[in-house]
């Protein structure tokens, strides 16, 4: 579905030089679950921006490939690349406190994402919009639906972020620490559904964290990013054999419950890893 | 060595009561948490103590030999000293390190700062190169550091850690938590740790307190809790939750 060969993002530096963010990317996916881990600073929300097209600007994307359903997507006008942003390919953000409207109320910004795509009536757009917050398990969606996003908890909003995504059936979903900002059994609720809704329409996804753990539980395989590259990947069922020392020092520098070991291992980053 | 006892305390916000009847005690030395996720009130606790937040009801007071201060007094704060979760709003972005460092100096007239911003500094692993550094110019657990630094130039004995490596990333909370074990090792200092990381609290604490909605839930040994002897149904809940996603 989605084949990325050799992207490369860079920003301009206010001395004339290039900050390279991601350097030279290369994976395919189809309808499977593919996580993106690394530390902040690895480039990997870059890399899930630039196959939007949502790089900052300044930003200088370039790929051998960046092909979604053999559309070669660096080379659409922007027009054509704001069509499938959104349809086709959907982005869950990390903080729904951020990443919603405000001043909106929630029914209307999910019926806004659904208008923008598909032609529908209103009342068709009122329906589908109330059938996609019960499809993210709000028990209440008509009462939801009139809700300001600061009137509804962390966990609620990302529901809401999730049903706004998924309105349109996009077919590939980017998710950027989706659950990173909320409580533990939250993140788990929200894991819930999110597993559910990719499962029942057979959706990719692409799936951006910090957390080792919590992917090898969640995805199929597992991108490692350090410094803009990949420096391995592994199937989530095999990451406790996984080889490169960055990824095991990852693994190994957790506090674990029931193993108590003082001090903790720390990572030694080697200048090869680069 | 300095401990903390915590009786009957309420925080209420107007209507709101974000900490209901609460007590415990950390024994001189010793190293406590505080768990529980967002709105159990965990973070108020620390705050009403260090006199950030207001207390309707109950008493707190410093355990231990000699003379204590009584809370609200320069002389508690200069004991009890408080490092907050995150770095990138905690430290003033206009001041250098040095600056931000001698300021808690010159509030309790405490002379030969020059010594001891240098001595502070390599204690907490940043060196003198860092110095006259904005925060901008460091990164994430650099400022943690900075912070734990701006927490200890006073000597205190009892730290009030809240969240102290939640905003950080995996490697580098290693780094933070590390130091923060030797320094209390060190300074025989005394902990109450705030954390919503059940890993994270029973690797730094002895003992520590699950917080639900403003309330105790229960109090245990964190070997006991590694070794699953928990007895309300809330802490297995969260036990679980860490473990992370079971695919149905």
């Amino acid at each position: 579905m989605l084949e990325v060969q050799n992207l490369r993002v860079s920003y301009p530096s206010r001395d004339g030089g290039l900050i390279e963010a991601v350097r030279g990317v290369s994976f395919s996916l189809g309808r499977e679950r593919l996580a993106i881990v690394g530390e902040s600073g690895s480039g990997k929300s870059q890399t899930g921006r630039a196959i939007l097209g949502l790089s900052a600007p300044g930003a200088i994307v370039t790929a051998d490939a960046l092909r979604f359903n053999g559309t070669e997507l660096l080379r659409c006008s922007s027009a054509e690349r704001r069509r499938l942003r959104g349809r086709s390919i959907a982005m869950v953000l990390q903080d729904p406190k951020y990443s919603l409207n405000p001043v909106m109320r929630i029914g209307e910004q999910i019926a806004e994402t659904l208008c923008a795509h598909r032609s529908v009536s209103r009342t068709e757009a009122q329906r589908r919009v109330l059938q996609a917050l019960a499809d993210v398990a709000i028990a209440d969606p008509e009462r939801v639906a009139k809700l300001y996003p600061h009137e509804v908890s962390g966990g609620m909003g990302q529901r809401v972020m999730m049903a706004m995504m998924l309105i349109a059936e996009p077919e590939l979903l980017i998710a950027d620490e989706p659950t990173s900002a909320l409580d533990v059994t939250v993140q788990l609720q929200v894991l819930a559904i999110l597993d559910e809704l990719v499962r029942r329409r057979g959706m990719g996804l692409i799936f951006i964290s910090h957390d080792l753990r919590l992917v090898s539980s969640f995805c199929d395989r597992i991108l490692v990013m350090y410094a803009g590259r990949v420096v391995e990947e592994i199937e989530a069922t095999k990451l406790h054999e996984a080889k490169h020392p960055y990824t095991r020092g990852l693994l190994d520098c957790l506090p674990r419950l029931g193993a108590p070991r003082h001090p903790l291992p720390t990572l030694q980053r080697e200048e090869a890893w680069k | 060595m300095i401990g903390l006892k915590v009786e009957g305390l309420q925080v209420r916000f107007g209507d709101f009561t974000a900490v209901h009847e609460l007590g415990f005690e950390v024994a001189p030395g010793e190293s406590f948490g505080l768990v529980g996720e967002s709105g159990s009130g965990k973070s108020t606790v620390l705050r009403a103590i260090c006199g950030l937040a207001p207390h309707s009801r109950g008493t707190f007071a410093l355990t231990g030999e000699g003379e204590l201060p009584a809370p609200g007094s320069k002389a508690f704060r200069r004991r009890v000293q408080m490092v907050f979760q995150d770095p990138y709003g905690s430290l003033h972005p206009r001041q250098t390190v040095d600056r931000m460092l001698a300021e808690p100096l010159a509030i309790h007239s405490i002379g030969d700062a020059e010594r001891r911003i240098t001595a502070m500094l390599d204690a907490v692993g940043l060196g003198s190169a860092f110095r006259f550094r904005y925060p901008h110019q460091l990164s994430g657990g650099q400022r943690q550091r900075v912070a734990i630094a701006r927490a200890l130039i006073l000597e205190p004995e009892l730290l009030l850690l809240d969240e102290p490596t939640s905003a950080l990333d995996a490697s580098v909370q290693a780094e933070v938590l590390n130091l923060l074990e030797a320094l209390r090792r060190e300074r025989g200092l005394s902990f109450l740790m705030v954390s919503h990381d059940l890993a994270v609290v029973t690797h730094l604490c002895e003992r520590l307190m699950v917080m639900r909605q403003g309330r105790a839930v229960e109090t245990l040994a964190a070997p006991a809790l590694a070794r699953g002897e928990v007895a309300a149904d809330y802490t297995r809940e969260l036990m679980k939750a860490s473990a992370g996603f079971v695919r149905a």
